[in-house]
Formats: structure tokens, sequence, C-alpha cells
């Protein structure tokens, strides 16, 4: 496989390596730009691999991954050539994560911020109680996706399964496909220029082109289950 | 005999309190949410008693024998154990639930006295991490304010799966308390209920968990203590299943623990008594030979150098305190009788922690309110309660004949109740007679 990487990549080899030493490495480089290129090589789904990454760094997994990668992440750019299991960039603070297959369930949970790319579909709970990350999605997300999320938005290309942004606050979410069913409190809004702009921006942030915001419809919450009411008793 | 006032004949089945329940129902439609813990009684550490020394123990000398009263945390995977001078702890609360004044003064409290606390549903605060020489990070289903340079800056972690007053149960910070501060560490809009989820968004069962804890480990370069805390269910299973999980301590919270805000009908039905949860933890970790190498901490309902004993006794290595130590802050401080009753409670009394109107300045984020609490002073009084639970500890102990504190044994103690004989596995007073054995 071609890999962005080159050949002056640093080469991390989880066939010679344990996970913890893998990940020392990783942790310690104290990189300034996302130049800083390091290859993870033979990570046959190793859970926890990449996470608590704190400098601007560009690491390429090159395979699948297990669960959590990428977690608590800050600053770094990590490309997944494969898929990714369960909180792939859970609770995410800044920097780029870029999936080139499928992620699991639970996708950036609680991320609070920086970027996360599905090339392929996400499971179920895309985006649980984010907090302020932004998820582009270029398939299909599962289930409860958006469930409680915070802040932050989640745009996707293909479709939505059910229950999709249930119990959701201030979040946003764009779908271009079919959306199986909306949850709790969650109802589709107007699309404005500022949301358009903000559709543009990440489309064009995860490599997405061709594709207009006017495609799009969006989602957010009816703010109607924000105190608890007697009248809202059917919901809960 | 004088005959009895027929008119004034109270029903045990609908009492006063079961007709103001049923009347307020009626009136408002919603259950009641409320702070505290439950108020009904449970067998508790009250219905055991320790032997003390005789012919067949001898005793130490009170005043010029040491009883040691230290513990360590930690001691299985990570690298840097924590070390606390006094098995107490102080458990976790959220700031959000409490004043920033309250959660300082727990810091200060609790590390004057050489042991923990921790922090809640809400994030690590500077003055929190500032005033805690030692401090546990909460990692909860909601993860609000989480990451990961709280999480390394912590002295351990403590994995939330449930709390003794609603084990099943998610958090709840009503909009009365939701400051601009709060709403920022939680990234919610203020004024609105926060609802904190139940289960954790990112992992289901113990195989996850297990995976969970590797990353947290990974993140923190294996130094941190890792602490798995649930509410008394299924002791027995929960601790074999946090065991499982890779935890270095279990936390068992008793159905007697507090609660910031929880629905009234989960506080007083929800759970296993406290001394259910000591007995079943700690045969969970005999049976995997377990016991102290991975620590049980046991909270709820703990108040005196007694109870502390006797749950060390049991084969607790250290408990957590949340409502005694608020109590020591000033909660329920009977200076504010006038402005209890104004509220419609009285000193001693007061549980409506969900309000935010707390006269005593804890359990508020009201300024005026909270800043009644003078952290240095409450701080004081914090460790001086700590202090004498320790002296009271080490008296027990002594006079069991124990040079460290951790030596009390369940031979050291006779149940007074058929029913704490149960859910305590200690025999009967009197007798060898363990009931359901």
């Amino acid at each position: 496989m071609t890999t962005a990487a080159g050949d002056n990549a640093r080469i991390v080899d989880l066939a010679k390596l344990s996970r913890r030493e893998a990940n020392t490495v990783l942790q310690s480089y104290n990189g300034t730009s996302n130049s800083t290129l390091i290859r993870v090589l033979n990570p046959a789904g190793t859970h926890a691999l990449a996470c608590g990454l704190d400098a601007p760094l560009a690491v390429e997994i090159d395979g699948h991954t297990g669960y959590y990668c990428a977690g608590m992440n800050k600053h770094a750019n990590v490309a997944v050539l494969g898929n990714a299991g369960q909180g792939v960039a859970e609770n995410m603070m800044s920097g780029r994560v870029h999936v080139h297959g499928n992620v699991s369930q639970s996708a950036a949970a609680t991320a609070h911020g920086g970027l996360l790319v599905v090339e392929g579909n996400a499971a179920a709970r895309c985006g649980i109680s984010l907090k302020g990350a932004d998820i582009v999605v270029k398939g299909n997300v599962g289930h409860m996706s958006m469930f409680m999320a915070q802040a932050g938005c989640l745009v996707i290309l293909g479709d939505a399964d059910e229950a999709l942004g249930d119990s959701i606050y201030e979040a946003a979410i764009y779908v271009r496909g079919r959306v199986k069913s909306l949850g709790a409190d969650c109802v589709e809004k107007e699309i404005a220029d500022r949301h358009c702009d903000q559709l543009a921006s990440l489309l064009e942030a995860s490599g997405c082109s061709g594709i207009d915001a006017s495609e799009f419809r969006r989602f957010g919450s009816a703010r109607e289950l924000y105190n608890f009411k007697q009248e809202n008793i059917g919901v809960y | 005999m004088s005959e009895p006032d027929w008119g004034l004949r109270e029903s045990h089945t609908f009492d006063r309190n079961a007709i103001a329940y049923i009347r307020r129902a009626a009136s408002t439609g919603l259950y009641r949410i409320r702070g505290f813990g439950a108020k009904r009684h449970i067998p508790n550490f009250d219905d055991l008693l320790l032997k003390g020394a005789s012919m067949s123990r001898y005793p130490l000398e009170g005043y010029r024998e040491k009883c040691r009263t230290s513990v360590a945390l930690g001691t299985r995977f990570a690298s840097k154990p924590i070390e606390l001078a006094i098995p107490i702890t102080i458990a976790g609360m959220s700031f959000g639930s409490l004043s920033a004044n309250a959660k300082e003064a727990l810091g200060r409290g609790a590390s004057a006295a050489g042991t923990s606390t921790t922090t809640g549903d809400g994030g690590m605060t500077n003055e929190e991490r500032r005033h805690s020489k030692t401090l546990v990070y909460q990692y909860l289903p909601s993860r609000y304010g989480m990451n990961p340079d709280d999480l390394r800056r912590a002295d351990a972690i403590e994995v939330v799966v449930g709390q003794g007053a609603k084990p099943g149960g998610g958090g709840m910070l009503l909009g009365e308390k939701i400051s601009k501060r709060v709403a920022e560490m939680r990234t919610l809009p203020e004024g609105i209920d926060q609802r904190s989820a139940c289960r954790h968004p990112d992992w289901t069962g113990p195989d996850d968990l297990a995976i969970k804890i590797l990353e947290l480990r990974e993140i923190t370069n294996w130094e941190k203590p890792v602490y798995i805390k649930c509410g008394a269910a299924r002791p027995y299973y929960d601790t074999a299943l946090s065991v499982k999980a890779g935890a270095d301590v279990v936390v068992i919270d008793g159905m007697q623990g507090g609660t910031a805000a929880t629905q009234d009908v989960f506080i007083e039905h929800v759970g296993q008594p406290t001394l259910v949860a000591v007995k079943e933890a700690v045969q969970a970790l005999i049976d995997l030979d377990m016991h102290r190498k991975v620590q049980l901490i046991v909270g709820g309902g703990i108040r005196s150098g007694a109870d502390v004993a006797k749950a060390l006794a049991m084969g607790a290595d250290a408990v957590s305190i949340g409502t005694a130590a608020l109590i020591a802050l000033g909660d329920q401080d009977p200076a504010y009788q006038t402005e209890y009753e104004q509220l419609g409670s009285a000193a001693g009394y007061w549980e409506d922690y969900q309000s935010g109107t707390d006269p005593a300045g804890i359990t508020t984020q009201d300024e005026q309110l909270s800043n009644r609490l003078a952290p240095e002073m409450a701080g004081k009084k914090l460790a001086n309660y700590l202090r004498v639970l320790t002296l009271e500890v080490q008296t027990i102990a002594r006079a069991c004949g124990k040079s460290h504190v951790h030596n009390l044994e369940a031979d050291d103690m006779v149940a007074l109740t058929v029913e704490a004989a149960a859910m305590s596995g200690i025999p009967l007073a009197g007798t060898n007679w363990v009931p359901g054995t």
C-alpha cells in the first residue's frame, strides 16, 4: 500500500515492539509540526494504540486497530489505513484522526475537539456525548449516533440508522442520505448560510469534493427536555 | 390505664411520611429528587460489637505502643501506588454539586490528615488539585471535563460504575446549580438540568472495561492506581468482575451512601446495606486469592472510628466518607437554624442538596452562600474529624491487641442482631451462628 508517510518516516513495528514500547515511542515524540512522520507497522488489531499523544506529529498506522485507537489525542494527526475498533479517537482534544476503513461503536465518544474522518461506515453511537469535536463519516452511521451529544458536529454523507441524535444538546448533525428515525428531542432544523459555511468547511477538511452543502439536512435539539418537567414524562 | 386517643391513632402503613409522600406526588406529578442519603433504618455497623482483649488476647498499651494506620493503595499494577497515613478517604463529590470552596476545604482537610480526596462528575478544578496532596480523578460516564492533562496530574484514577445511593442510576445536576463556571466545565448551557448517563459511552461490561483500563494505563504510563467504584448491587460479582477487569482497587459503596441529587425512591429502595457490601466484596477477593492484593475501600454511612474499625475488621483496607465529611465542614450547622426553617427544614434534617439553597454554603453554587464557607477553617474541621476517627480506630485496635489497624479481624467482633449476623457474616453474640451459612 502506498502511504503518505514516504521513505523518511520513522518506523514503529509492532511485530518487534510491545504495545507499551510502541506507545512510549509515540508519546515521547515532541514533534513541532505534523511533518514529523511515524509509520506504525503490523498493528494487527492492537488495542489502545497511539493513545494519549500530545504533540503535532503525523502517525500512519498500516492496518487495522483495536479499541480506543488515538484515544484522548491532542495535536497529532493519526491516519489508520484500515478499520478501527470501538472508541476510536475517544475524548480527542485536538488534532485529526483519519480512518480509511470502517469504525466500530462509539467513534469519537466525548471528544472535545479535533476532527475525525471516516472513509467508510461508523457503527452505533458515533459521536456519543460529543463535547466539541467534529466528525465526518463518508458512509453510514449506526443507531443512537450523537446520543446526548453536547457540542460539535457530525456530518453523515450516507444514511443514519434509528434514534439519531437522541437527547442531543447543542451539537449539530448534517445528513446527506436517509434518516431512519430521530431520537427524543432531536428535530430537523433550517440550514442558514452559516450552517452551509460550516458544512463546506468540514467537507473540504475531510477531502470531500464535488458535494454541495445544499444536499444535506440539518438536525439538532428541540430543547424540550432541557429541564425536568411533568409534561415530558412520556419520553422518559 | 388511660383510654387510647382513637382520634390520633397513627397507621403503621399510612404513617405521616407515607401520607406526606402521597400528597406531594398528587400535588406535583413528579417524583421527589433530593440529596443526603437513605433515611430509613438499615442494619449497620452499630449492630456489631468489638470484643476487645482479656485473658485470651493481649491488648496494647494505649498511649505507648504503636498502632499503625497507613495503607498502600494500588499495589497490583500501578508503578506509583498511593500511600495514605490513614485508612479513611474522602469520596468523590463533584464541583457543581459542591461549591469550589467546599471542594477546596475537602482537599485541605484530607491533606492535613494525610489522606486522599476525590473529584466528581464535573472534572477537576485547579483549587482542588492545588490543595489536595493526593487526588483521585473520577472517570465517569458523562466524562464532563475529562482530559488527558488532568488524568496525568491525578494521583489515581477511579472508574465510576455506580454509587451506593443509586446503583444503576446516572447523575443529575439540576439547573438551579448550573452556574457559568459549572456550565463551561461541562460543555453545556447554563440553567439546564444536566443528566449524566448511567452507562459509559464507550464500553459495556467487564471485558470492554479491561481494555478501557488498559488505555488509561497506556495514557498515564502505567503509573496511576486504577480504582473501580460500584454501588452495592451484587457486591460479590461486582467485586470479582472488577478484579477481572484489572482494578488495582475496588471501591464498594453501600446503600447508605450519600448523593447530591437522586430520586427519593432510588435512595431508599435500591441497593444493599454496607454490611452486605463489605462481606460479599471481601469474600470475592478471598475466593480469587486477591484479598490484600487488590485493595478494598468501603463507603456508605461511615460516621465514627467504630464504623471504620468494624469495616476494617471485616476485611476492608480503607473506608471512604462523603456525607460525614460534609457535616464536618459545616453541613447541618445549628447556627443556620433560622434559615433551615425558612426552607422548610431544620439543622440535622436538611436534605435539599439539589436545590442550591444550602445555608451552610456547601452544596451550592450561589456566590453569597458559598462565601459563608471559609475553606481554611472548614478544612481544619475536617482534619480534626479525620484525626478523631483515626484515634478511635487505634483505640479499638489496641484494645484488641493489634499493632496495625489492618490486623483487626472478623473474629474480633460479634453481631447484636440476627439480621446483622446474616448480613455481615459475623456470628450472633453468644453463639457461633451465622444465619444463611
